[in-house]
C-alpha cells in the first residue's frame, strides 16, 4: 500500500458523515504534509469497507442523525479503528464524529452506544448550538485559540479520564463553559466541518504527532492568519 | 371574494408599487406582507378559481418556474413570483399584483410547501431536488423530505411532477396516486447515500439507484433529456433551444415541459416560450460595463456551484461570497466544492467571507488574486466576458451594481 515513511491519512465514512465541508480536513492535512516534504496518501474508507488499522491519522465528521448511529454501530462491530487508536494512531474528531467516540450519545431520540474512546457521553440539549465558538485551548497543548462555527443539539459530559479541548470565550462548545475533549491522540471538537482551515496549527500538532517531531518547519499562513483574526473578532470574545 | 380580501389585496397592490417607486426593492415581499396582515386567508382567497403548479426543491425552481409559467402561457394569463420571492408573502403579492388570471405558477421555498399546498390547493406540485442548503438553519435534508412526504400525502387528488433521479424526492414523492415522473440528472449525490425509508446504503450505476435493504428505487422517467432535446412520454424527441446555458436548465426545461403537460399543453406549442426566457431574476444575465460583458451566475450551495462551473466560460471569473442571513451564516460548505476546475482561468475573490474562500482556493492550488470591489474587479480583467459567480446576497450586491438588472 505504502512505504514506512508516508504518512497515511484514513477519511472514516465520507458516506456517512461528511455534511459539513468534512473533506477540507484531509485536504488541509495533506497539503500541510506535503509543504514540509512528508510523503502522504489519503484514504477514503467508506462504511461498506473494513476500517485499517494501520493509518497514522484518523479523521470522522459531522453528519445528522441517522447516519451517526450507523457509523457507530459500523465501527464497533468492524473494531479496526479501536486497534488503530491503542496503536497509537492520531485521531480528530468532529461533531457527531467526535459524540461517537464517547460512551454514548443520542440520535432520533434514543440512547445510542459510542465507540468508548474518549471518556465522555452526549445527550441532548435544550436548545441548538449555532454560531461562532472561540477557546483557549489548553496551554499544555502550546496552540493559539481555538475559532469554528458550531451546528449541534447536543450537549457532552466529560469523565475524568478526559481533558477539556478548550474553555469557552463565545459560544456553547460542550456545555457553555469547556468545548471538546483530548486524549492521548485524540482531538475531539464541535468546531464542525473543515475546522483545521481556521486553526492551522492543529493541523500541525496532528502532523507531528503522527511521526513523532517537536516543530515543524514553518508555512505561509498569510491567509489563514488572515481569516482567524477576521472569525476571532467577529466571535467577540 | 369578500371585502376584507379586497381591501387587502389593494393594500398589497399599493404598498408594492410604492416599494418599487421608492427603490426599495422589487415590492414583492412587503406587499403581501401587510396583506396578509389585513386578511391571514389572503393567499387562500387569491387562489381560489385558478389552475396552480406548485414549484419546490433545493436548487433550480426560480428557473424552472420561468420556464413553467412560460409554456403555460399558451393556454392564457399566468400568475407568478418572477422574483424568486418564495414564501407566502411573496406568493401573496404575486397573485394579488397579476390580477384575475386562470393559472398560476409559484416557487415554493421547500420548507414552506406544506403550508402553500394547503392555502392554494394545486392541480400539480413539482419536485426538482433535495440537497444541503444552509445547514446551519435549514432542515436536515432527511426531514425536509419527511416534511414533503405528509404534505403529499394530505393531498392525494394533487398530481405531483418529481425527479427520479433523486432519491429524497422519490421517497417524498412515492405515496402520492398521480406521479409523472423525469430524469433532469443529479450533478450532486452526497446527500442521498443512505436511503431515507431503510437506513441502508443506496447504490448507483449508470444513472441507475437503487436502495441495497429495501423497495426504494429508481423509477422508470417519463421525461427526460437527451442529446440537446427532451423525450416526451410518448418517445417522441424535441429539440430544445434555450438561452439559458448549461445542461442544467436543459433538465429545467424538461421539468417544464412536463409540468405544462398535466395542463394539456404540448411541447410543440410550448418550446418556443421556452426559447424566449433569457434570464431569471438577473439569473444568467449579461451585462456590458466599460467594454466588458459581465455575466451572472448565482450559485448557492455546493450543487448549483458545480452547476454553475459547468455553464461558465473559460474566462476571467470574479467569485463573490457573503454569509449574511438568507445565505447562512457558515461557510463550511466551501470545501464541498472542487475548485479545480477554475485553475485554467483567472480567477478573483471578493465578497464578505473573501477569506475564508482564500484560505479555501488556496487548499484547492487555485490561483487568485482578492479586490475589494465589483468595479475593482472590473478595471483588472482585459475586455471580454467577465464570469460573475456569486451566492445570493453576493449576487444582489452586484445585480444592484447593475441598475438590478433582471
Amino acid at each position: 500500500m505504502s512505504t514506512e515513511s508516508t504518512l497515511r491519512i484514513v477519511w472514516i465514512y465520507p458516506d456517512l458523515l461528511s455534511t459539513y465541508g468534512d473533506r477540507g480536513n484531509m485536504l488541509i492535512l495533506g497539503r500541510r504534509a506535503a509543504m514540509r516534504g512528508i510523503p502522504v496518501e489519503c484514504y477514503e474508507v467508506r462504511s461498506d469497507q473494513p476500517m485499517p488499522a494501520t493509518a497514522d491519522i484518523y479523521l470522522i465528521g459531522g453528519g445528522e442523525d441517522g447516519p451517526q448511529a450507523l457509523a457507530a454501530q459500523r465501527l464497533i462491530n468492524d473494531g479496526g479503528l479501536h486497534r488503530a487508536v491503542n496503536q497509537g494512531a492520531a485521531v480528530l474528531a468532529i461533531c457527531a464524529g467526535y459524540q461517537l467516540f464517547g460512551h454514548s450519545f443520542f440520535a432520533k431520540g434514543a440512547k445510542c452506544a459510542g465507540l468508548g474512546l474518549l471518556d465522555l457521553h452526549s445527550d441532548r440539549g435544550e436548545t441548538r448550538a449555532v454560531g461562532e465558538l472561540r477557546g483557549d485551548i489548553d496551554p499544555r497543548l502550546g496552540l493559539p485559540a481555538l475559532t469554528g462555527f458550531e451546528n449541534h443539539g447536543g450537549r457532552t459530559h466529560l469523565g475524568p479520564a478526559a481533558t477539556p479541548l478548550a474553555r469557552v470565550t463565545a459560544g456553547i462548545g460542550n456545555d457553555g463553559q469547556t468545548e471538546g475533549a483530548w486524549h492521548g491522540k485524540i482531538l475531539g471538537t464541535y468546531s464542525h466541518g473543515p475546522a483545521l482551515a481556521r486553526n492551522p496549527a492543529i493541523a500541525d500538532l496532528l502532523l507531528r504527532w503522527a511521526i513523532g517531531a517537536d516543530s515543524l518547519s514553518p508555512v505561509d499562513d498569510t491567509w489563514p492568519d488572515r481569516l482567524r483574526a477576521e472569525r476571532l473578532a467577529a466571535a467577540g470574545a | 371574494m369578500p371585502l376584507r380580501a379586497k381591501v387587502a389585496t389593494s393594500v398589497s397592490k399599493t404598498a408594492a408599487a410604492l416599494s418599487r417607486a421608492a427603490g426599495r426593492g422589487d415590492g414583492s415581499v412587503i406587499g403581501g406582507w401587510l396583506g396578509l396582515k389585513i386578511d391571514p386567508d389572503l393567499l387562500s382567497h387569491l387562489a381560489a378559481g385558478r389552475a396552480i403548479a406548485l414549484v419546490s426543491g433545493t436548487n433550480g425552481k426560480t428557473t424552472t418556474t420561468r420556464l413553467a409559467a412560460a409554456a403555460l402561457g399558451v393556454l392564457g394569463p399566468v400568475a407568478t413570483n418572477s422574483f424568486g420571492a418564495n414564501m407566502p408573502t411573496g406568493h401573496t403579492s404575486a397573485l394579488a399584483k397579476a390580477g384575475a388570471t386562470p393559472f398560476a405558477v409559484l416557487e415554493v421555498d421547500e420548507h414552506y410547501l406544506a403550508r402553500v399546498i394547503d392555502e392554494t390547493n394545486p392541480r400539480v406540485v413539482g419536485l426538482l431536488n433535495l440537497s444541503r442548503d444552509q445547514l446551519d438553519r435549514a432542515k436536515e435534508v432527511a426531514m425536509m423530505a419527511q416534511l414533503w412526504r405528509t404534505a403529499l400525502a394530505g393531498h392525494p387528488d394533487v398530481h405531483v411532477v418529481a425527479n427520479a433521479d433523486d432519491p429524497m424526492v422519490v421517497w417524498a414523492a412515492t405515496g402520492s396516486s398521480h406521479i409523472t415522473w423525469f430524469s433532469a440528472g443529479q450533478r450532486w449525490t452526497d446527500d442521498s447515500w443512505v436511503c431515507p425509508e431503510s437506513g441502508h446504503p443506496i447504490e448507483r450505476s449508470n444513472g441507475d439507484w437503487w436502495c441495497t435493504g429495501c423497495w426504494l428505487r429508481r423509477p422508470a422517467p417519463q421525461w427526460r433529456v437527451e442529446d440537446d432535446g427532451v423525450v416526451d412520454p410518448r418517445g417522441d424527441w424535441h429539440l430544445v433551444k434555450l438561452q439559458l446555458p448549461g445542461r442544467v436548465n436543459l433538465g429545467n426545461a424538461a421539468t417544464a415541459l412536463a409540468v405544462a403537460a398535466e395542463f394539456g399543453v404540448r411541447p410543440i406549442e410550448a418550446l418556443p416560450r421556452l426559447s424566449g426566457v433569457a434570464s431569471v431574476a438577473g439569473r444568467y444575465a449579461q451585462v456590458d460595463r466599460d467594454g466588458r460583458n459581465v455575466r451572472l451566475l448565482l450559485a448557492k450551495n455546493p450543487a448549483s456551484w458545480l452547476e454553475a462551473f459547468d455553464m461558465a466560460e473559460q474566462a476571467p471569473t470574479l467569485l463573490s461570497i457573503n454569509a449574511r442571513d438568507p445565505d447562512g451564516f457558515d461557510t463550511s460548505w466551501l470545501y464541498d466544492v472542487d475548485f479545480a476546475p477554475l485553475r485554467d482561468r483567472p480567477v478573483l475573490i471578493t465578497g464578505d467571507r473573501a477569506y475564508d474562500l482564500a484560505v479555501r482556493l488556496e487548499v484547492n492550488a487555485v490561483p487568485f488574486r482578492h479586490v475589494l470591489s465589483f468595479e475593482e474587479a472590473i478595471q483588472l480583467v482585459p475586455p471580454g466576458r467577465l464570469e460573475v459567480i456569486a451566492n445570493y446576497t453576493a449576487f444582489q450586491d452586484i445585480r444592484a451594481e447593475l441598475d438590478r438588472v433582471n
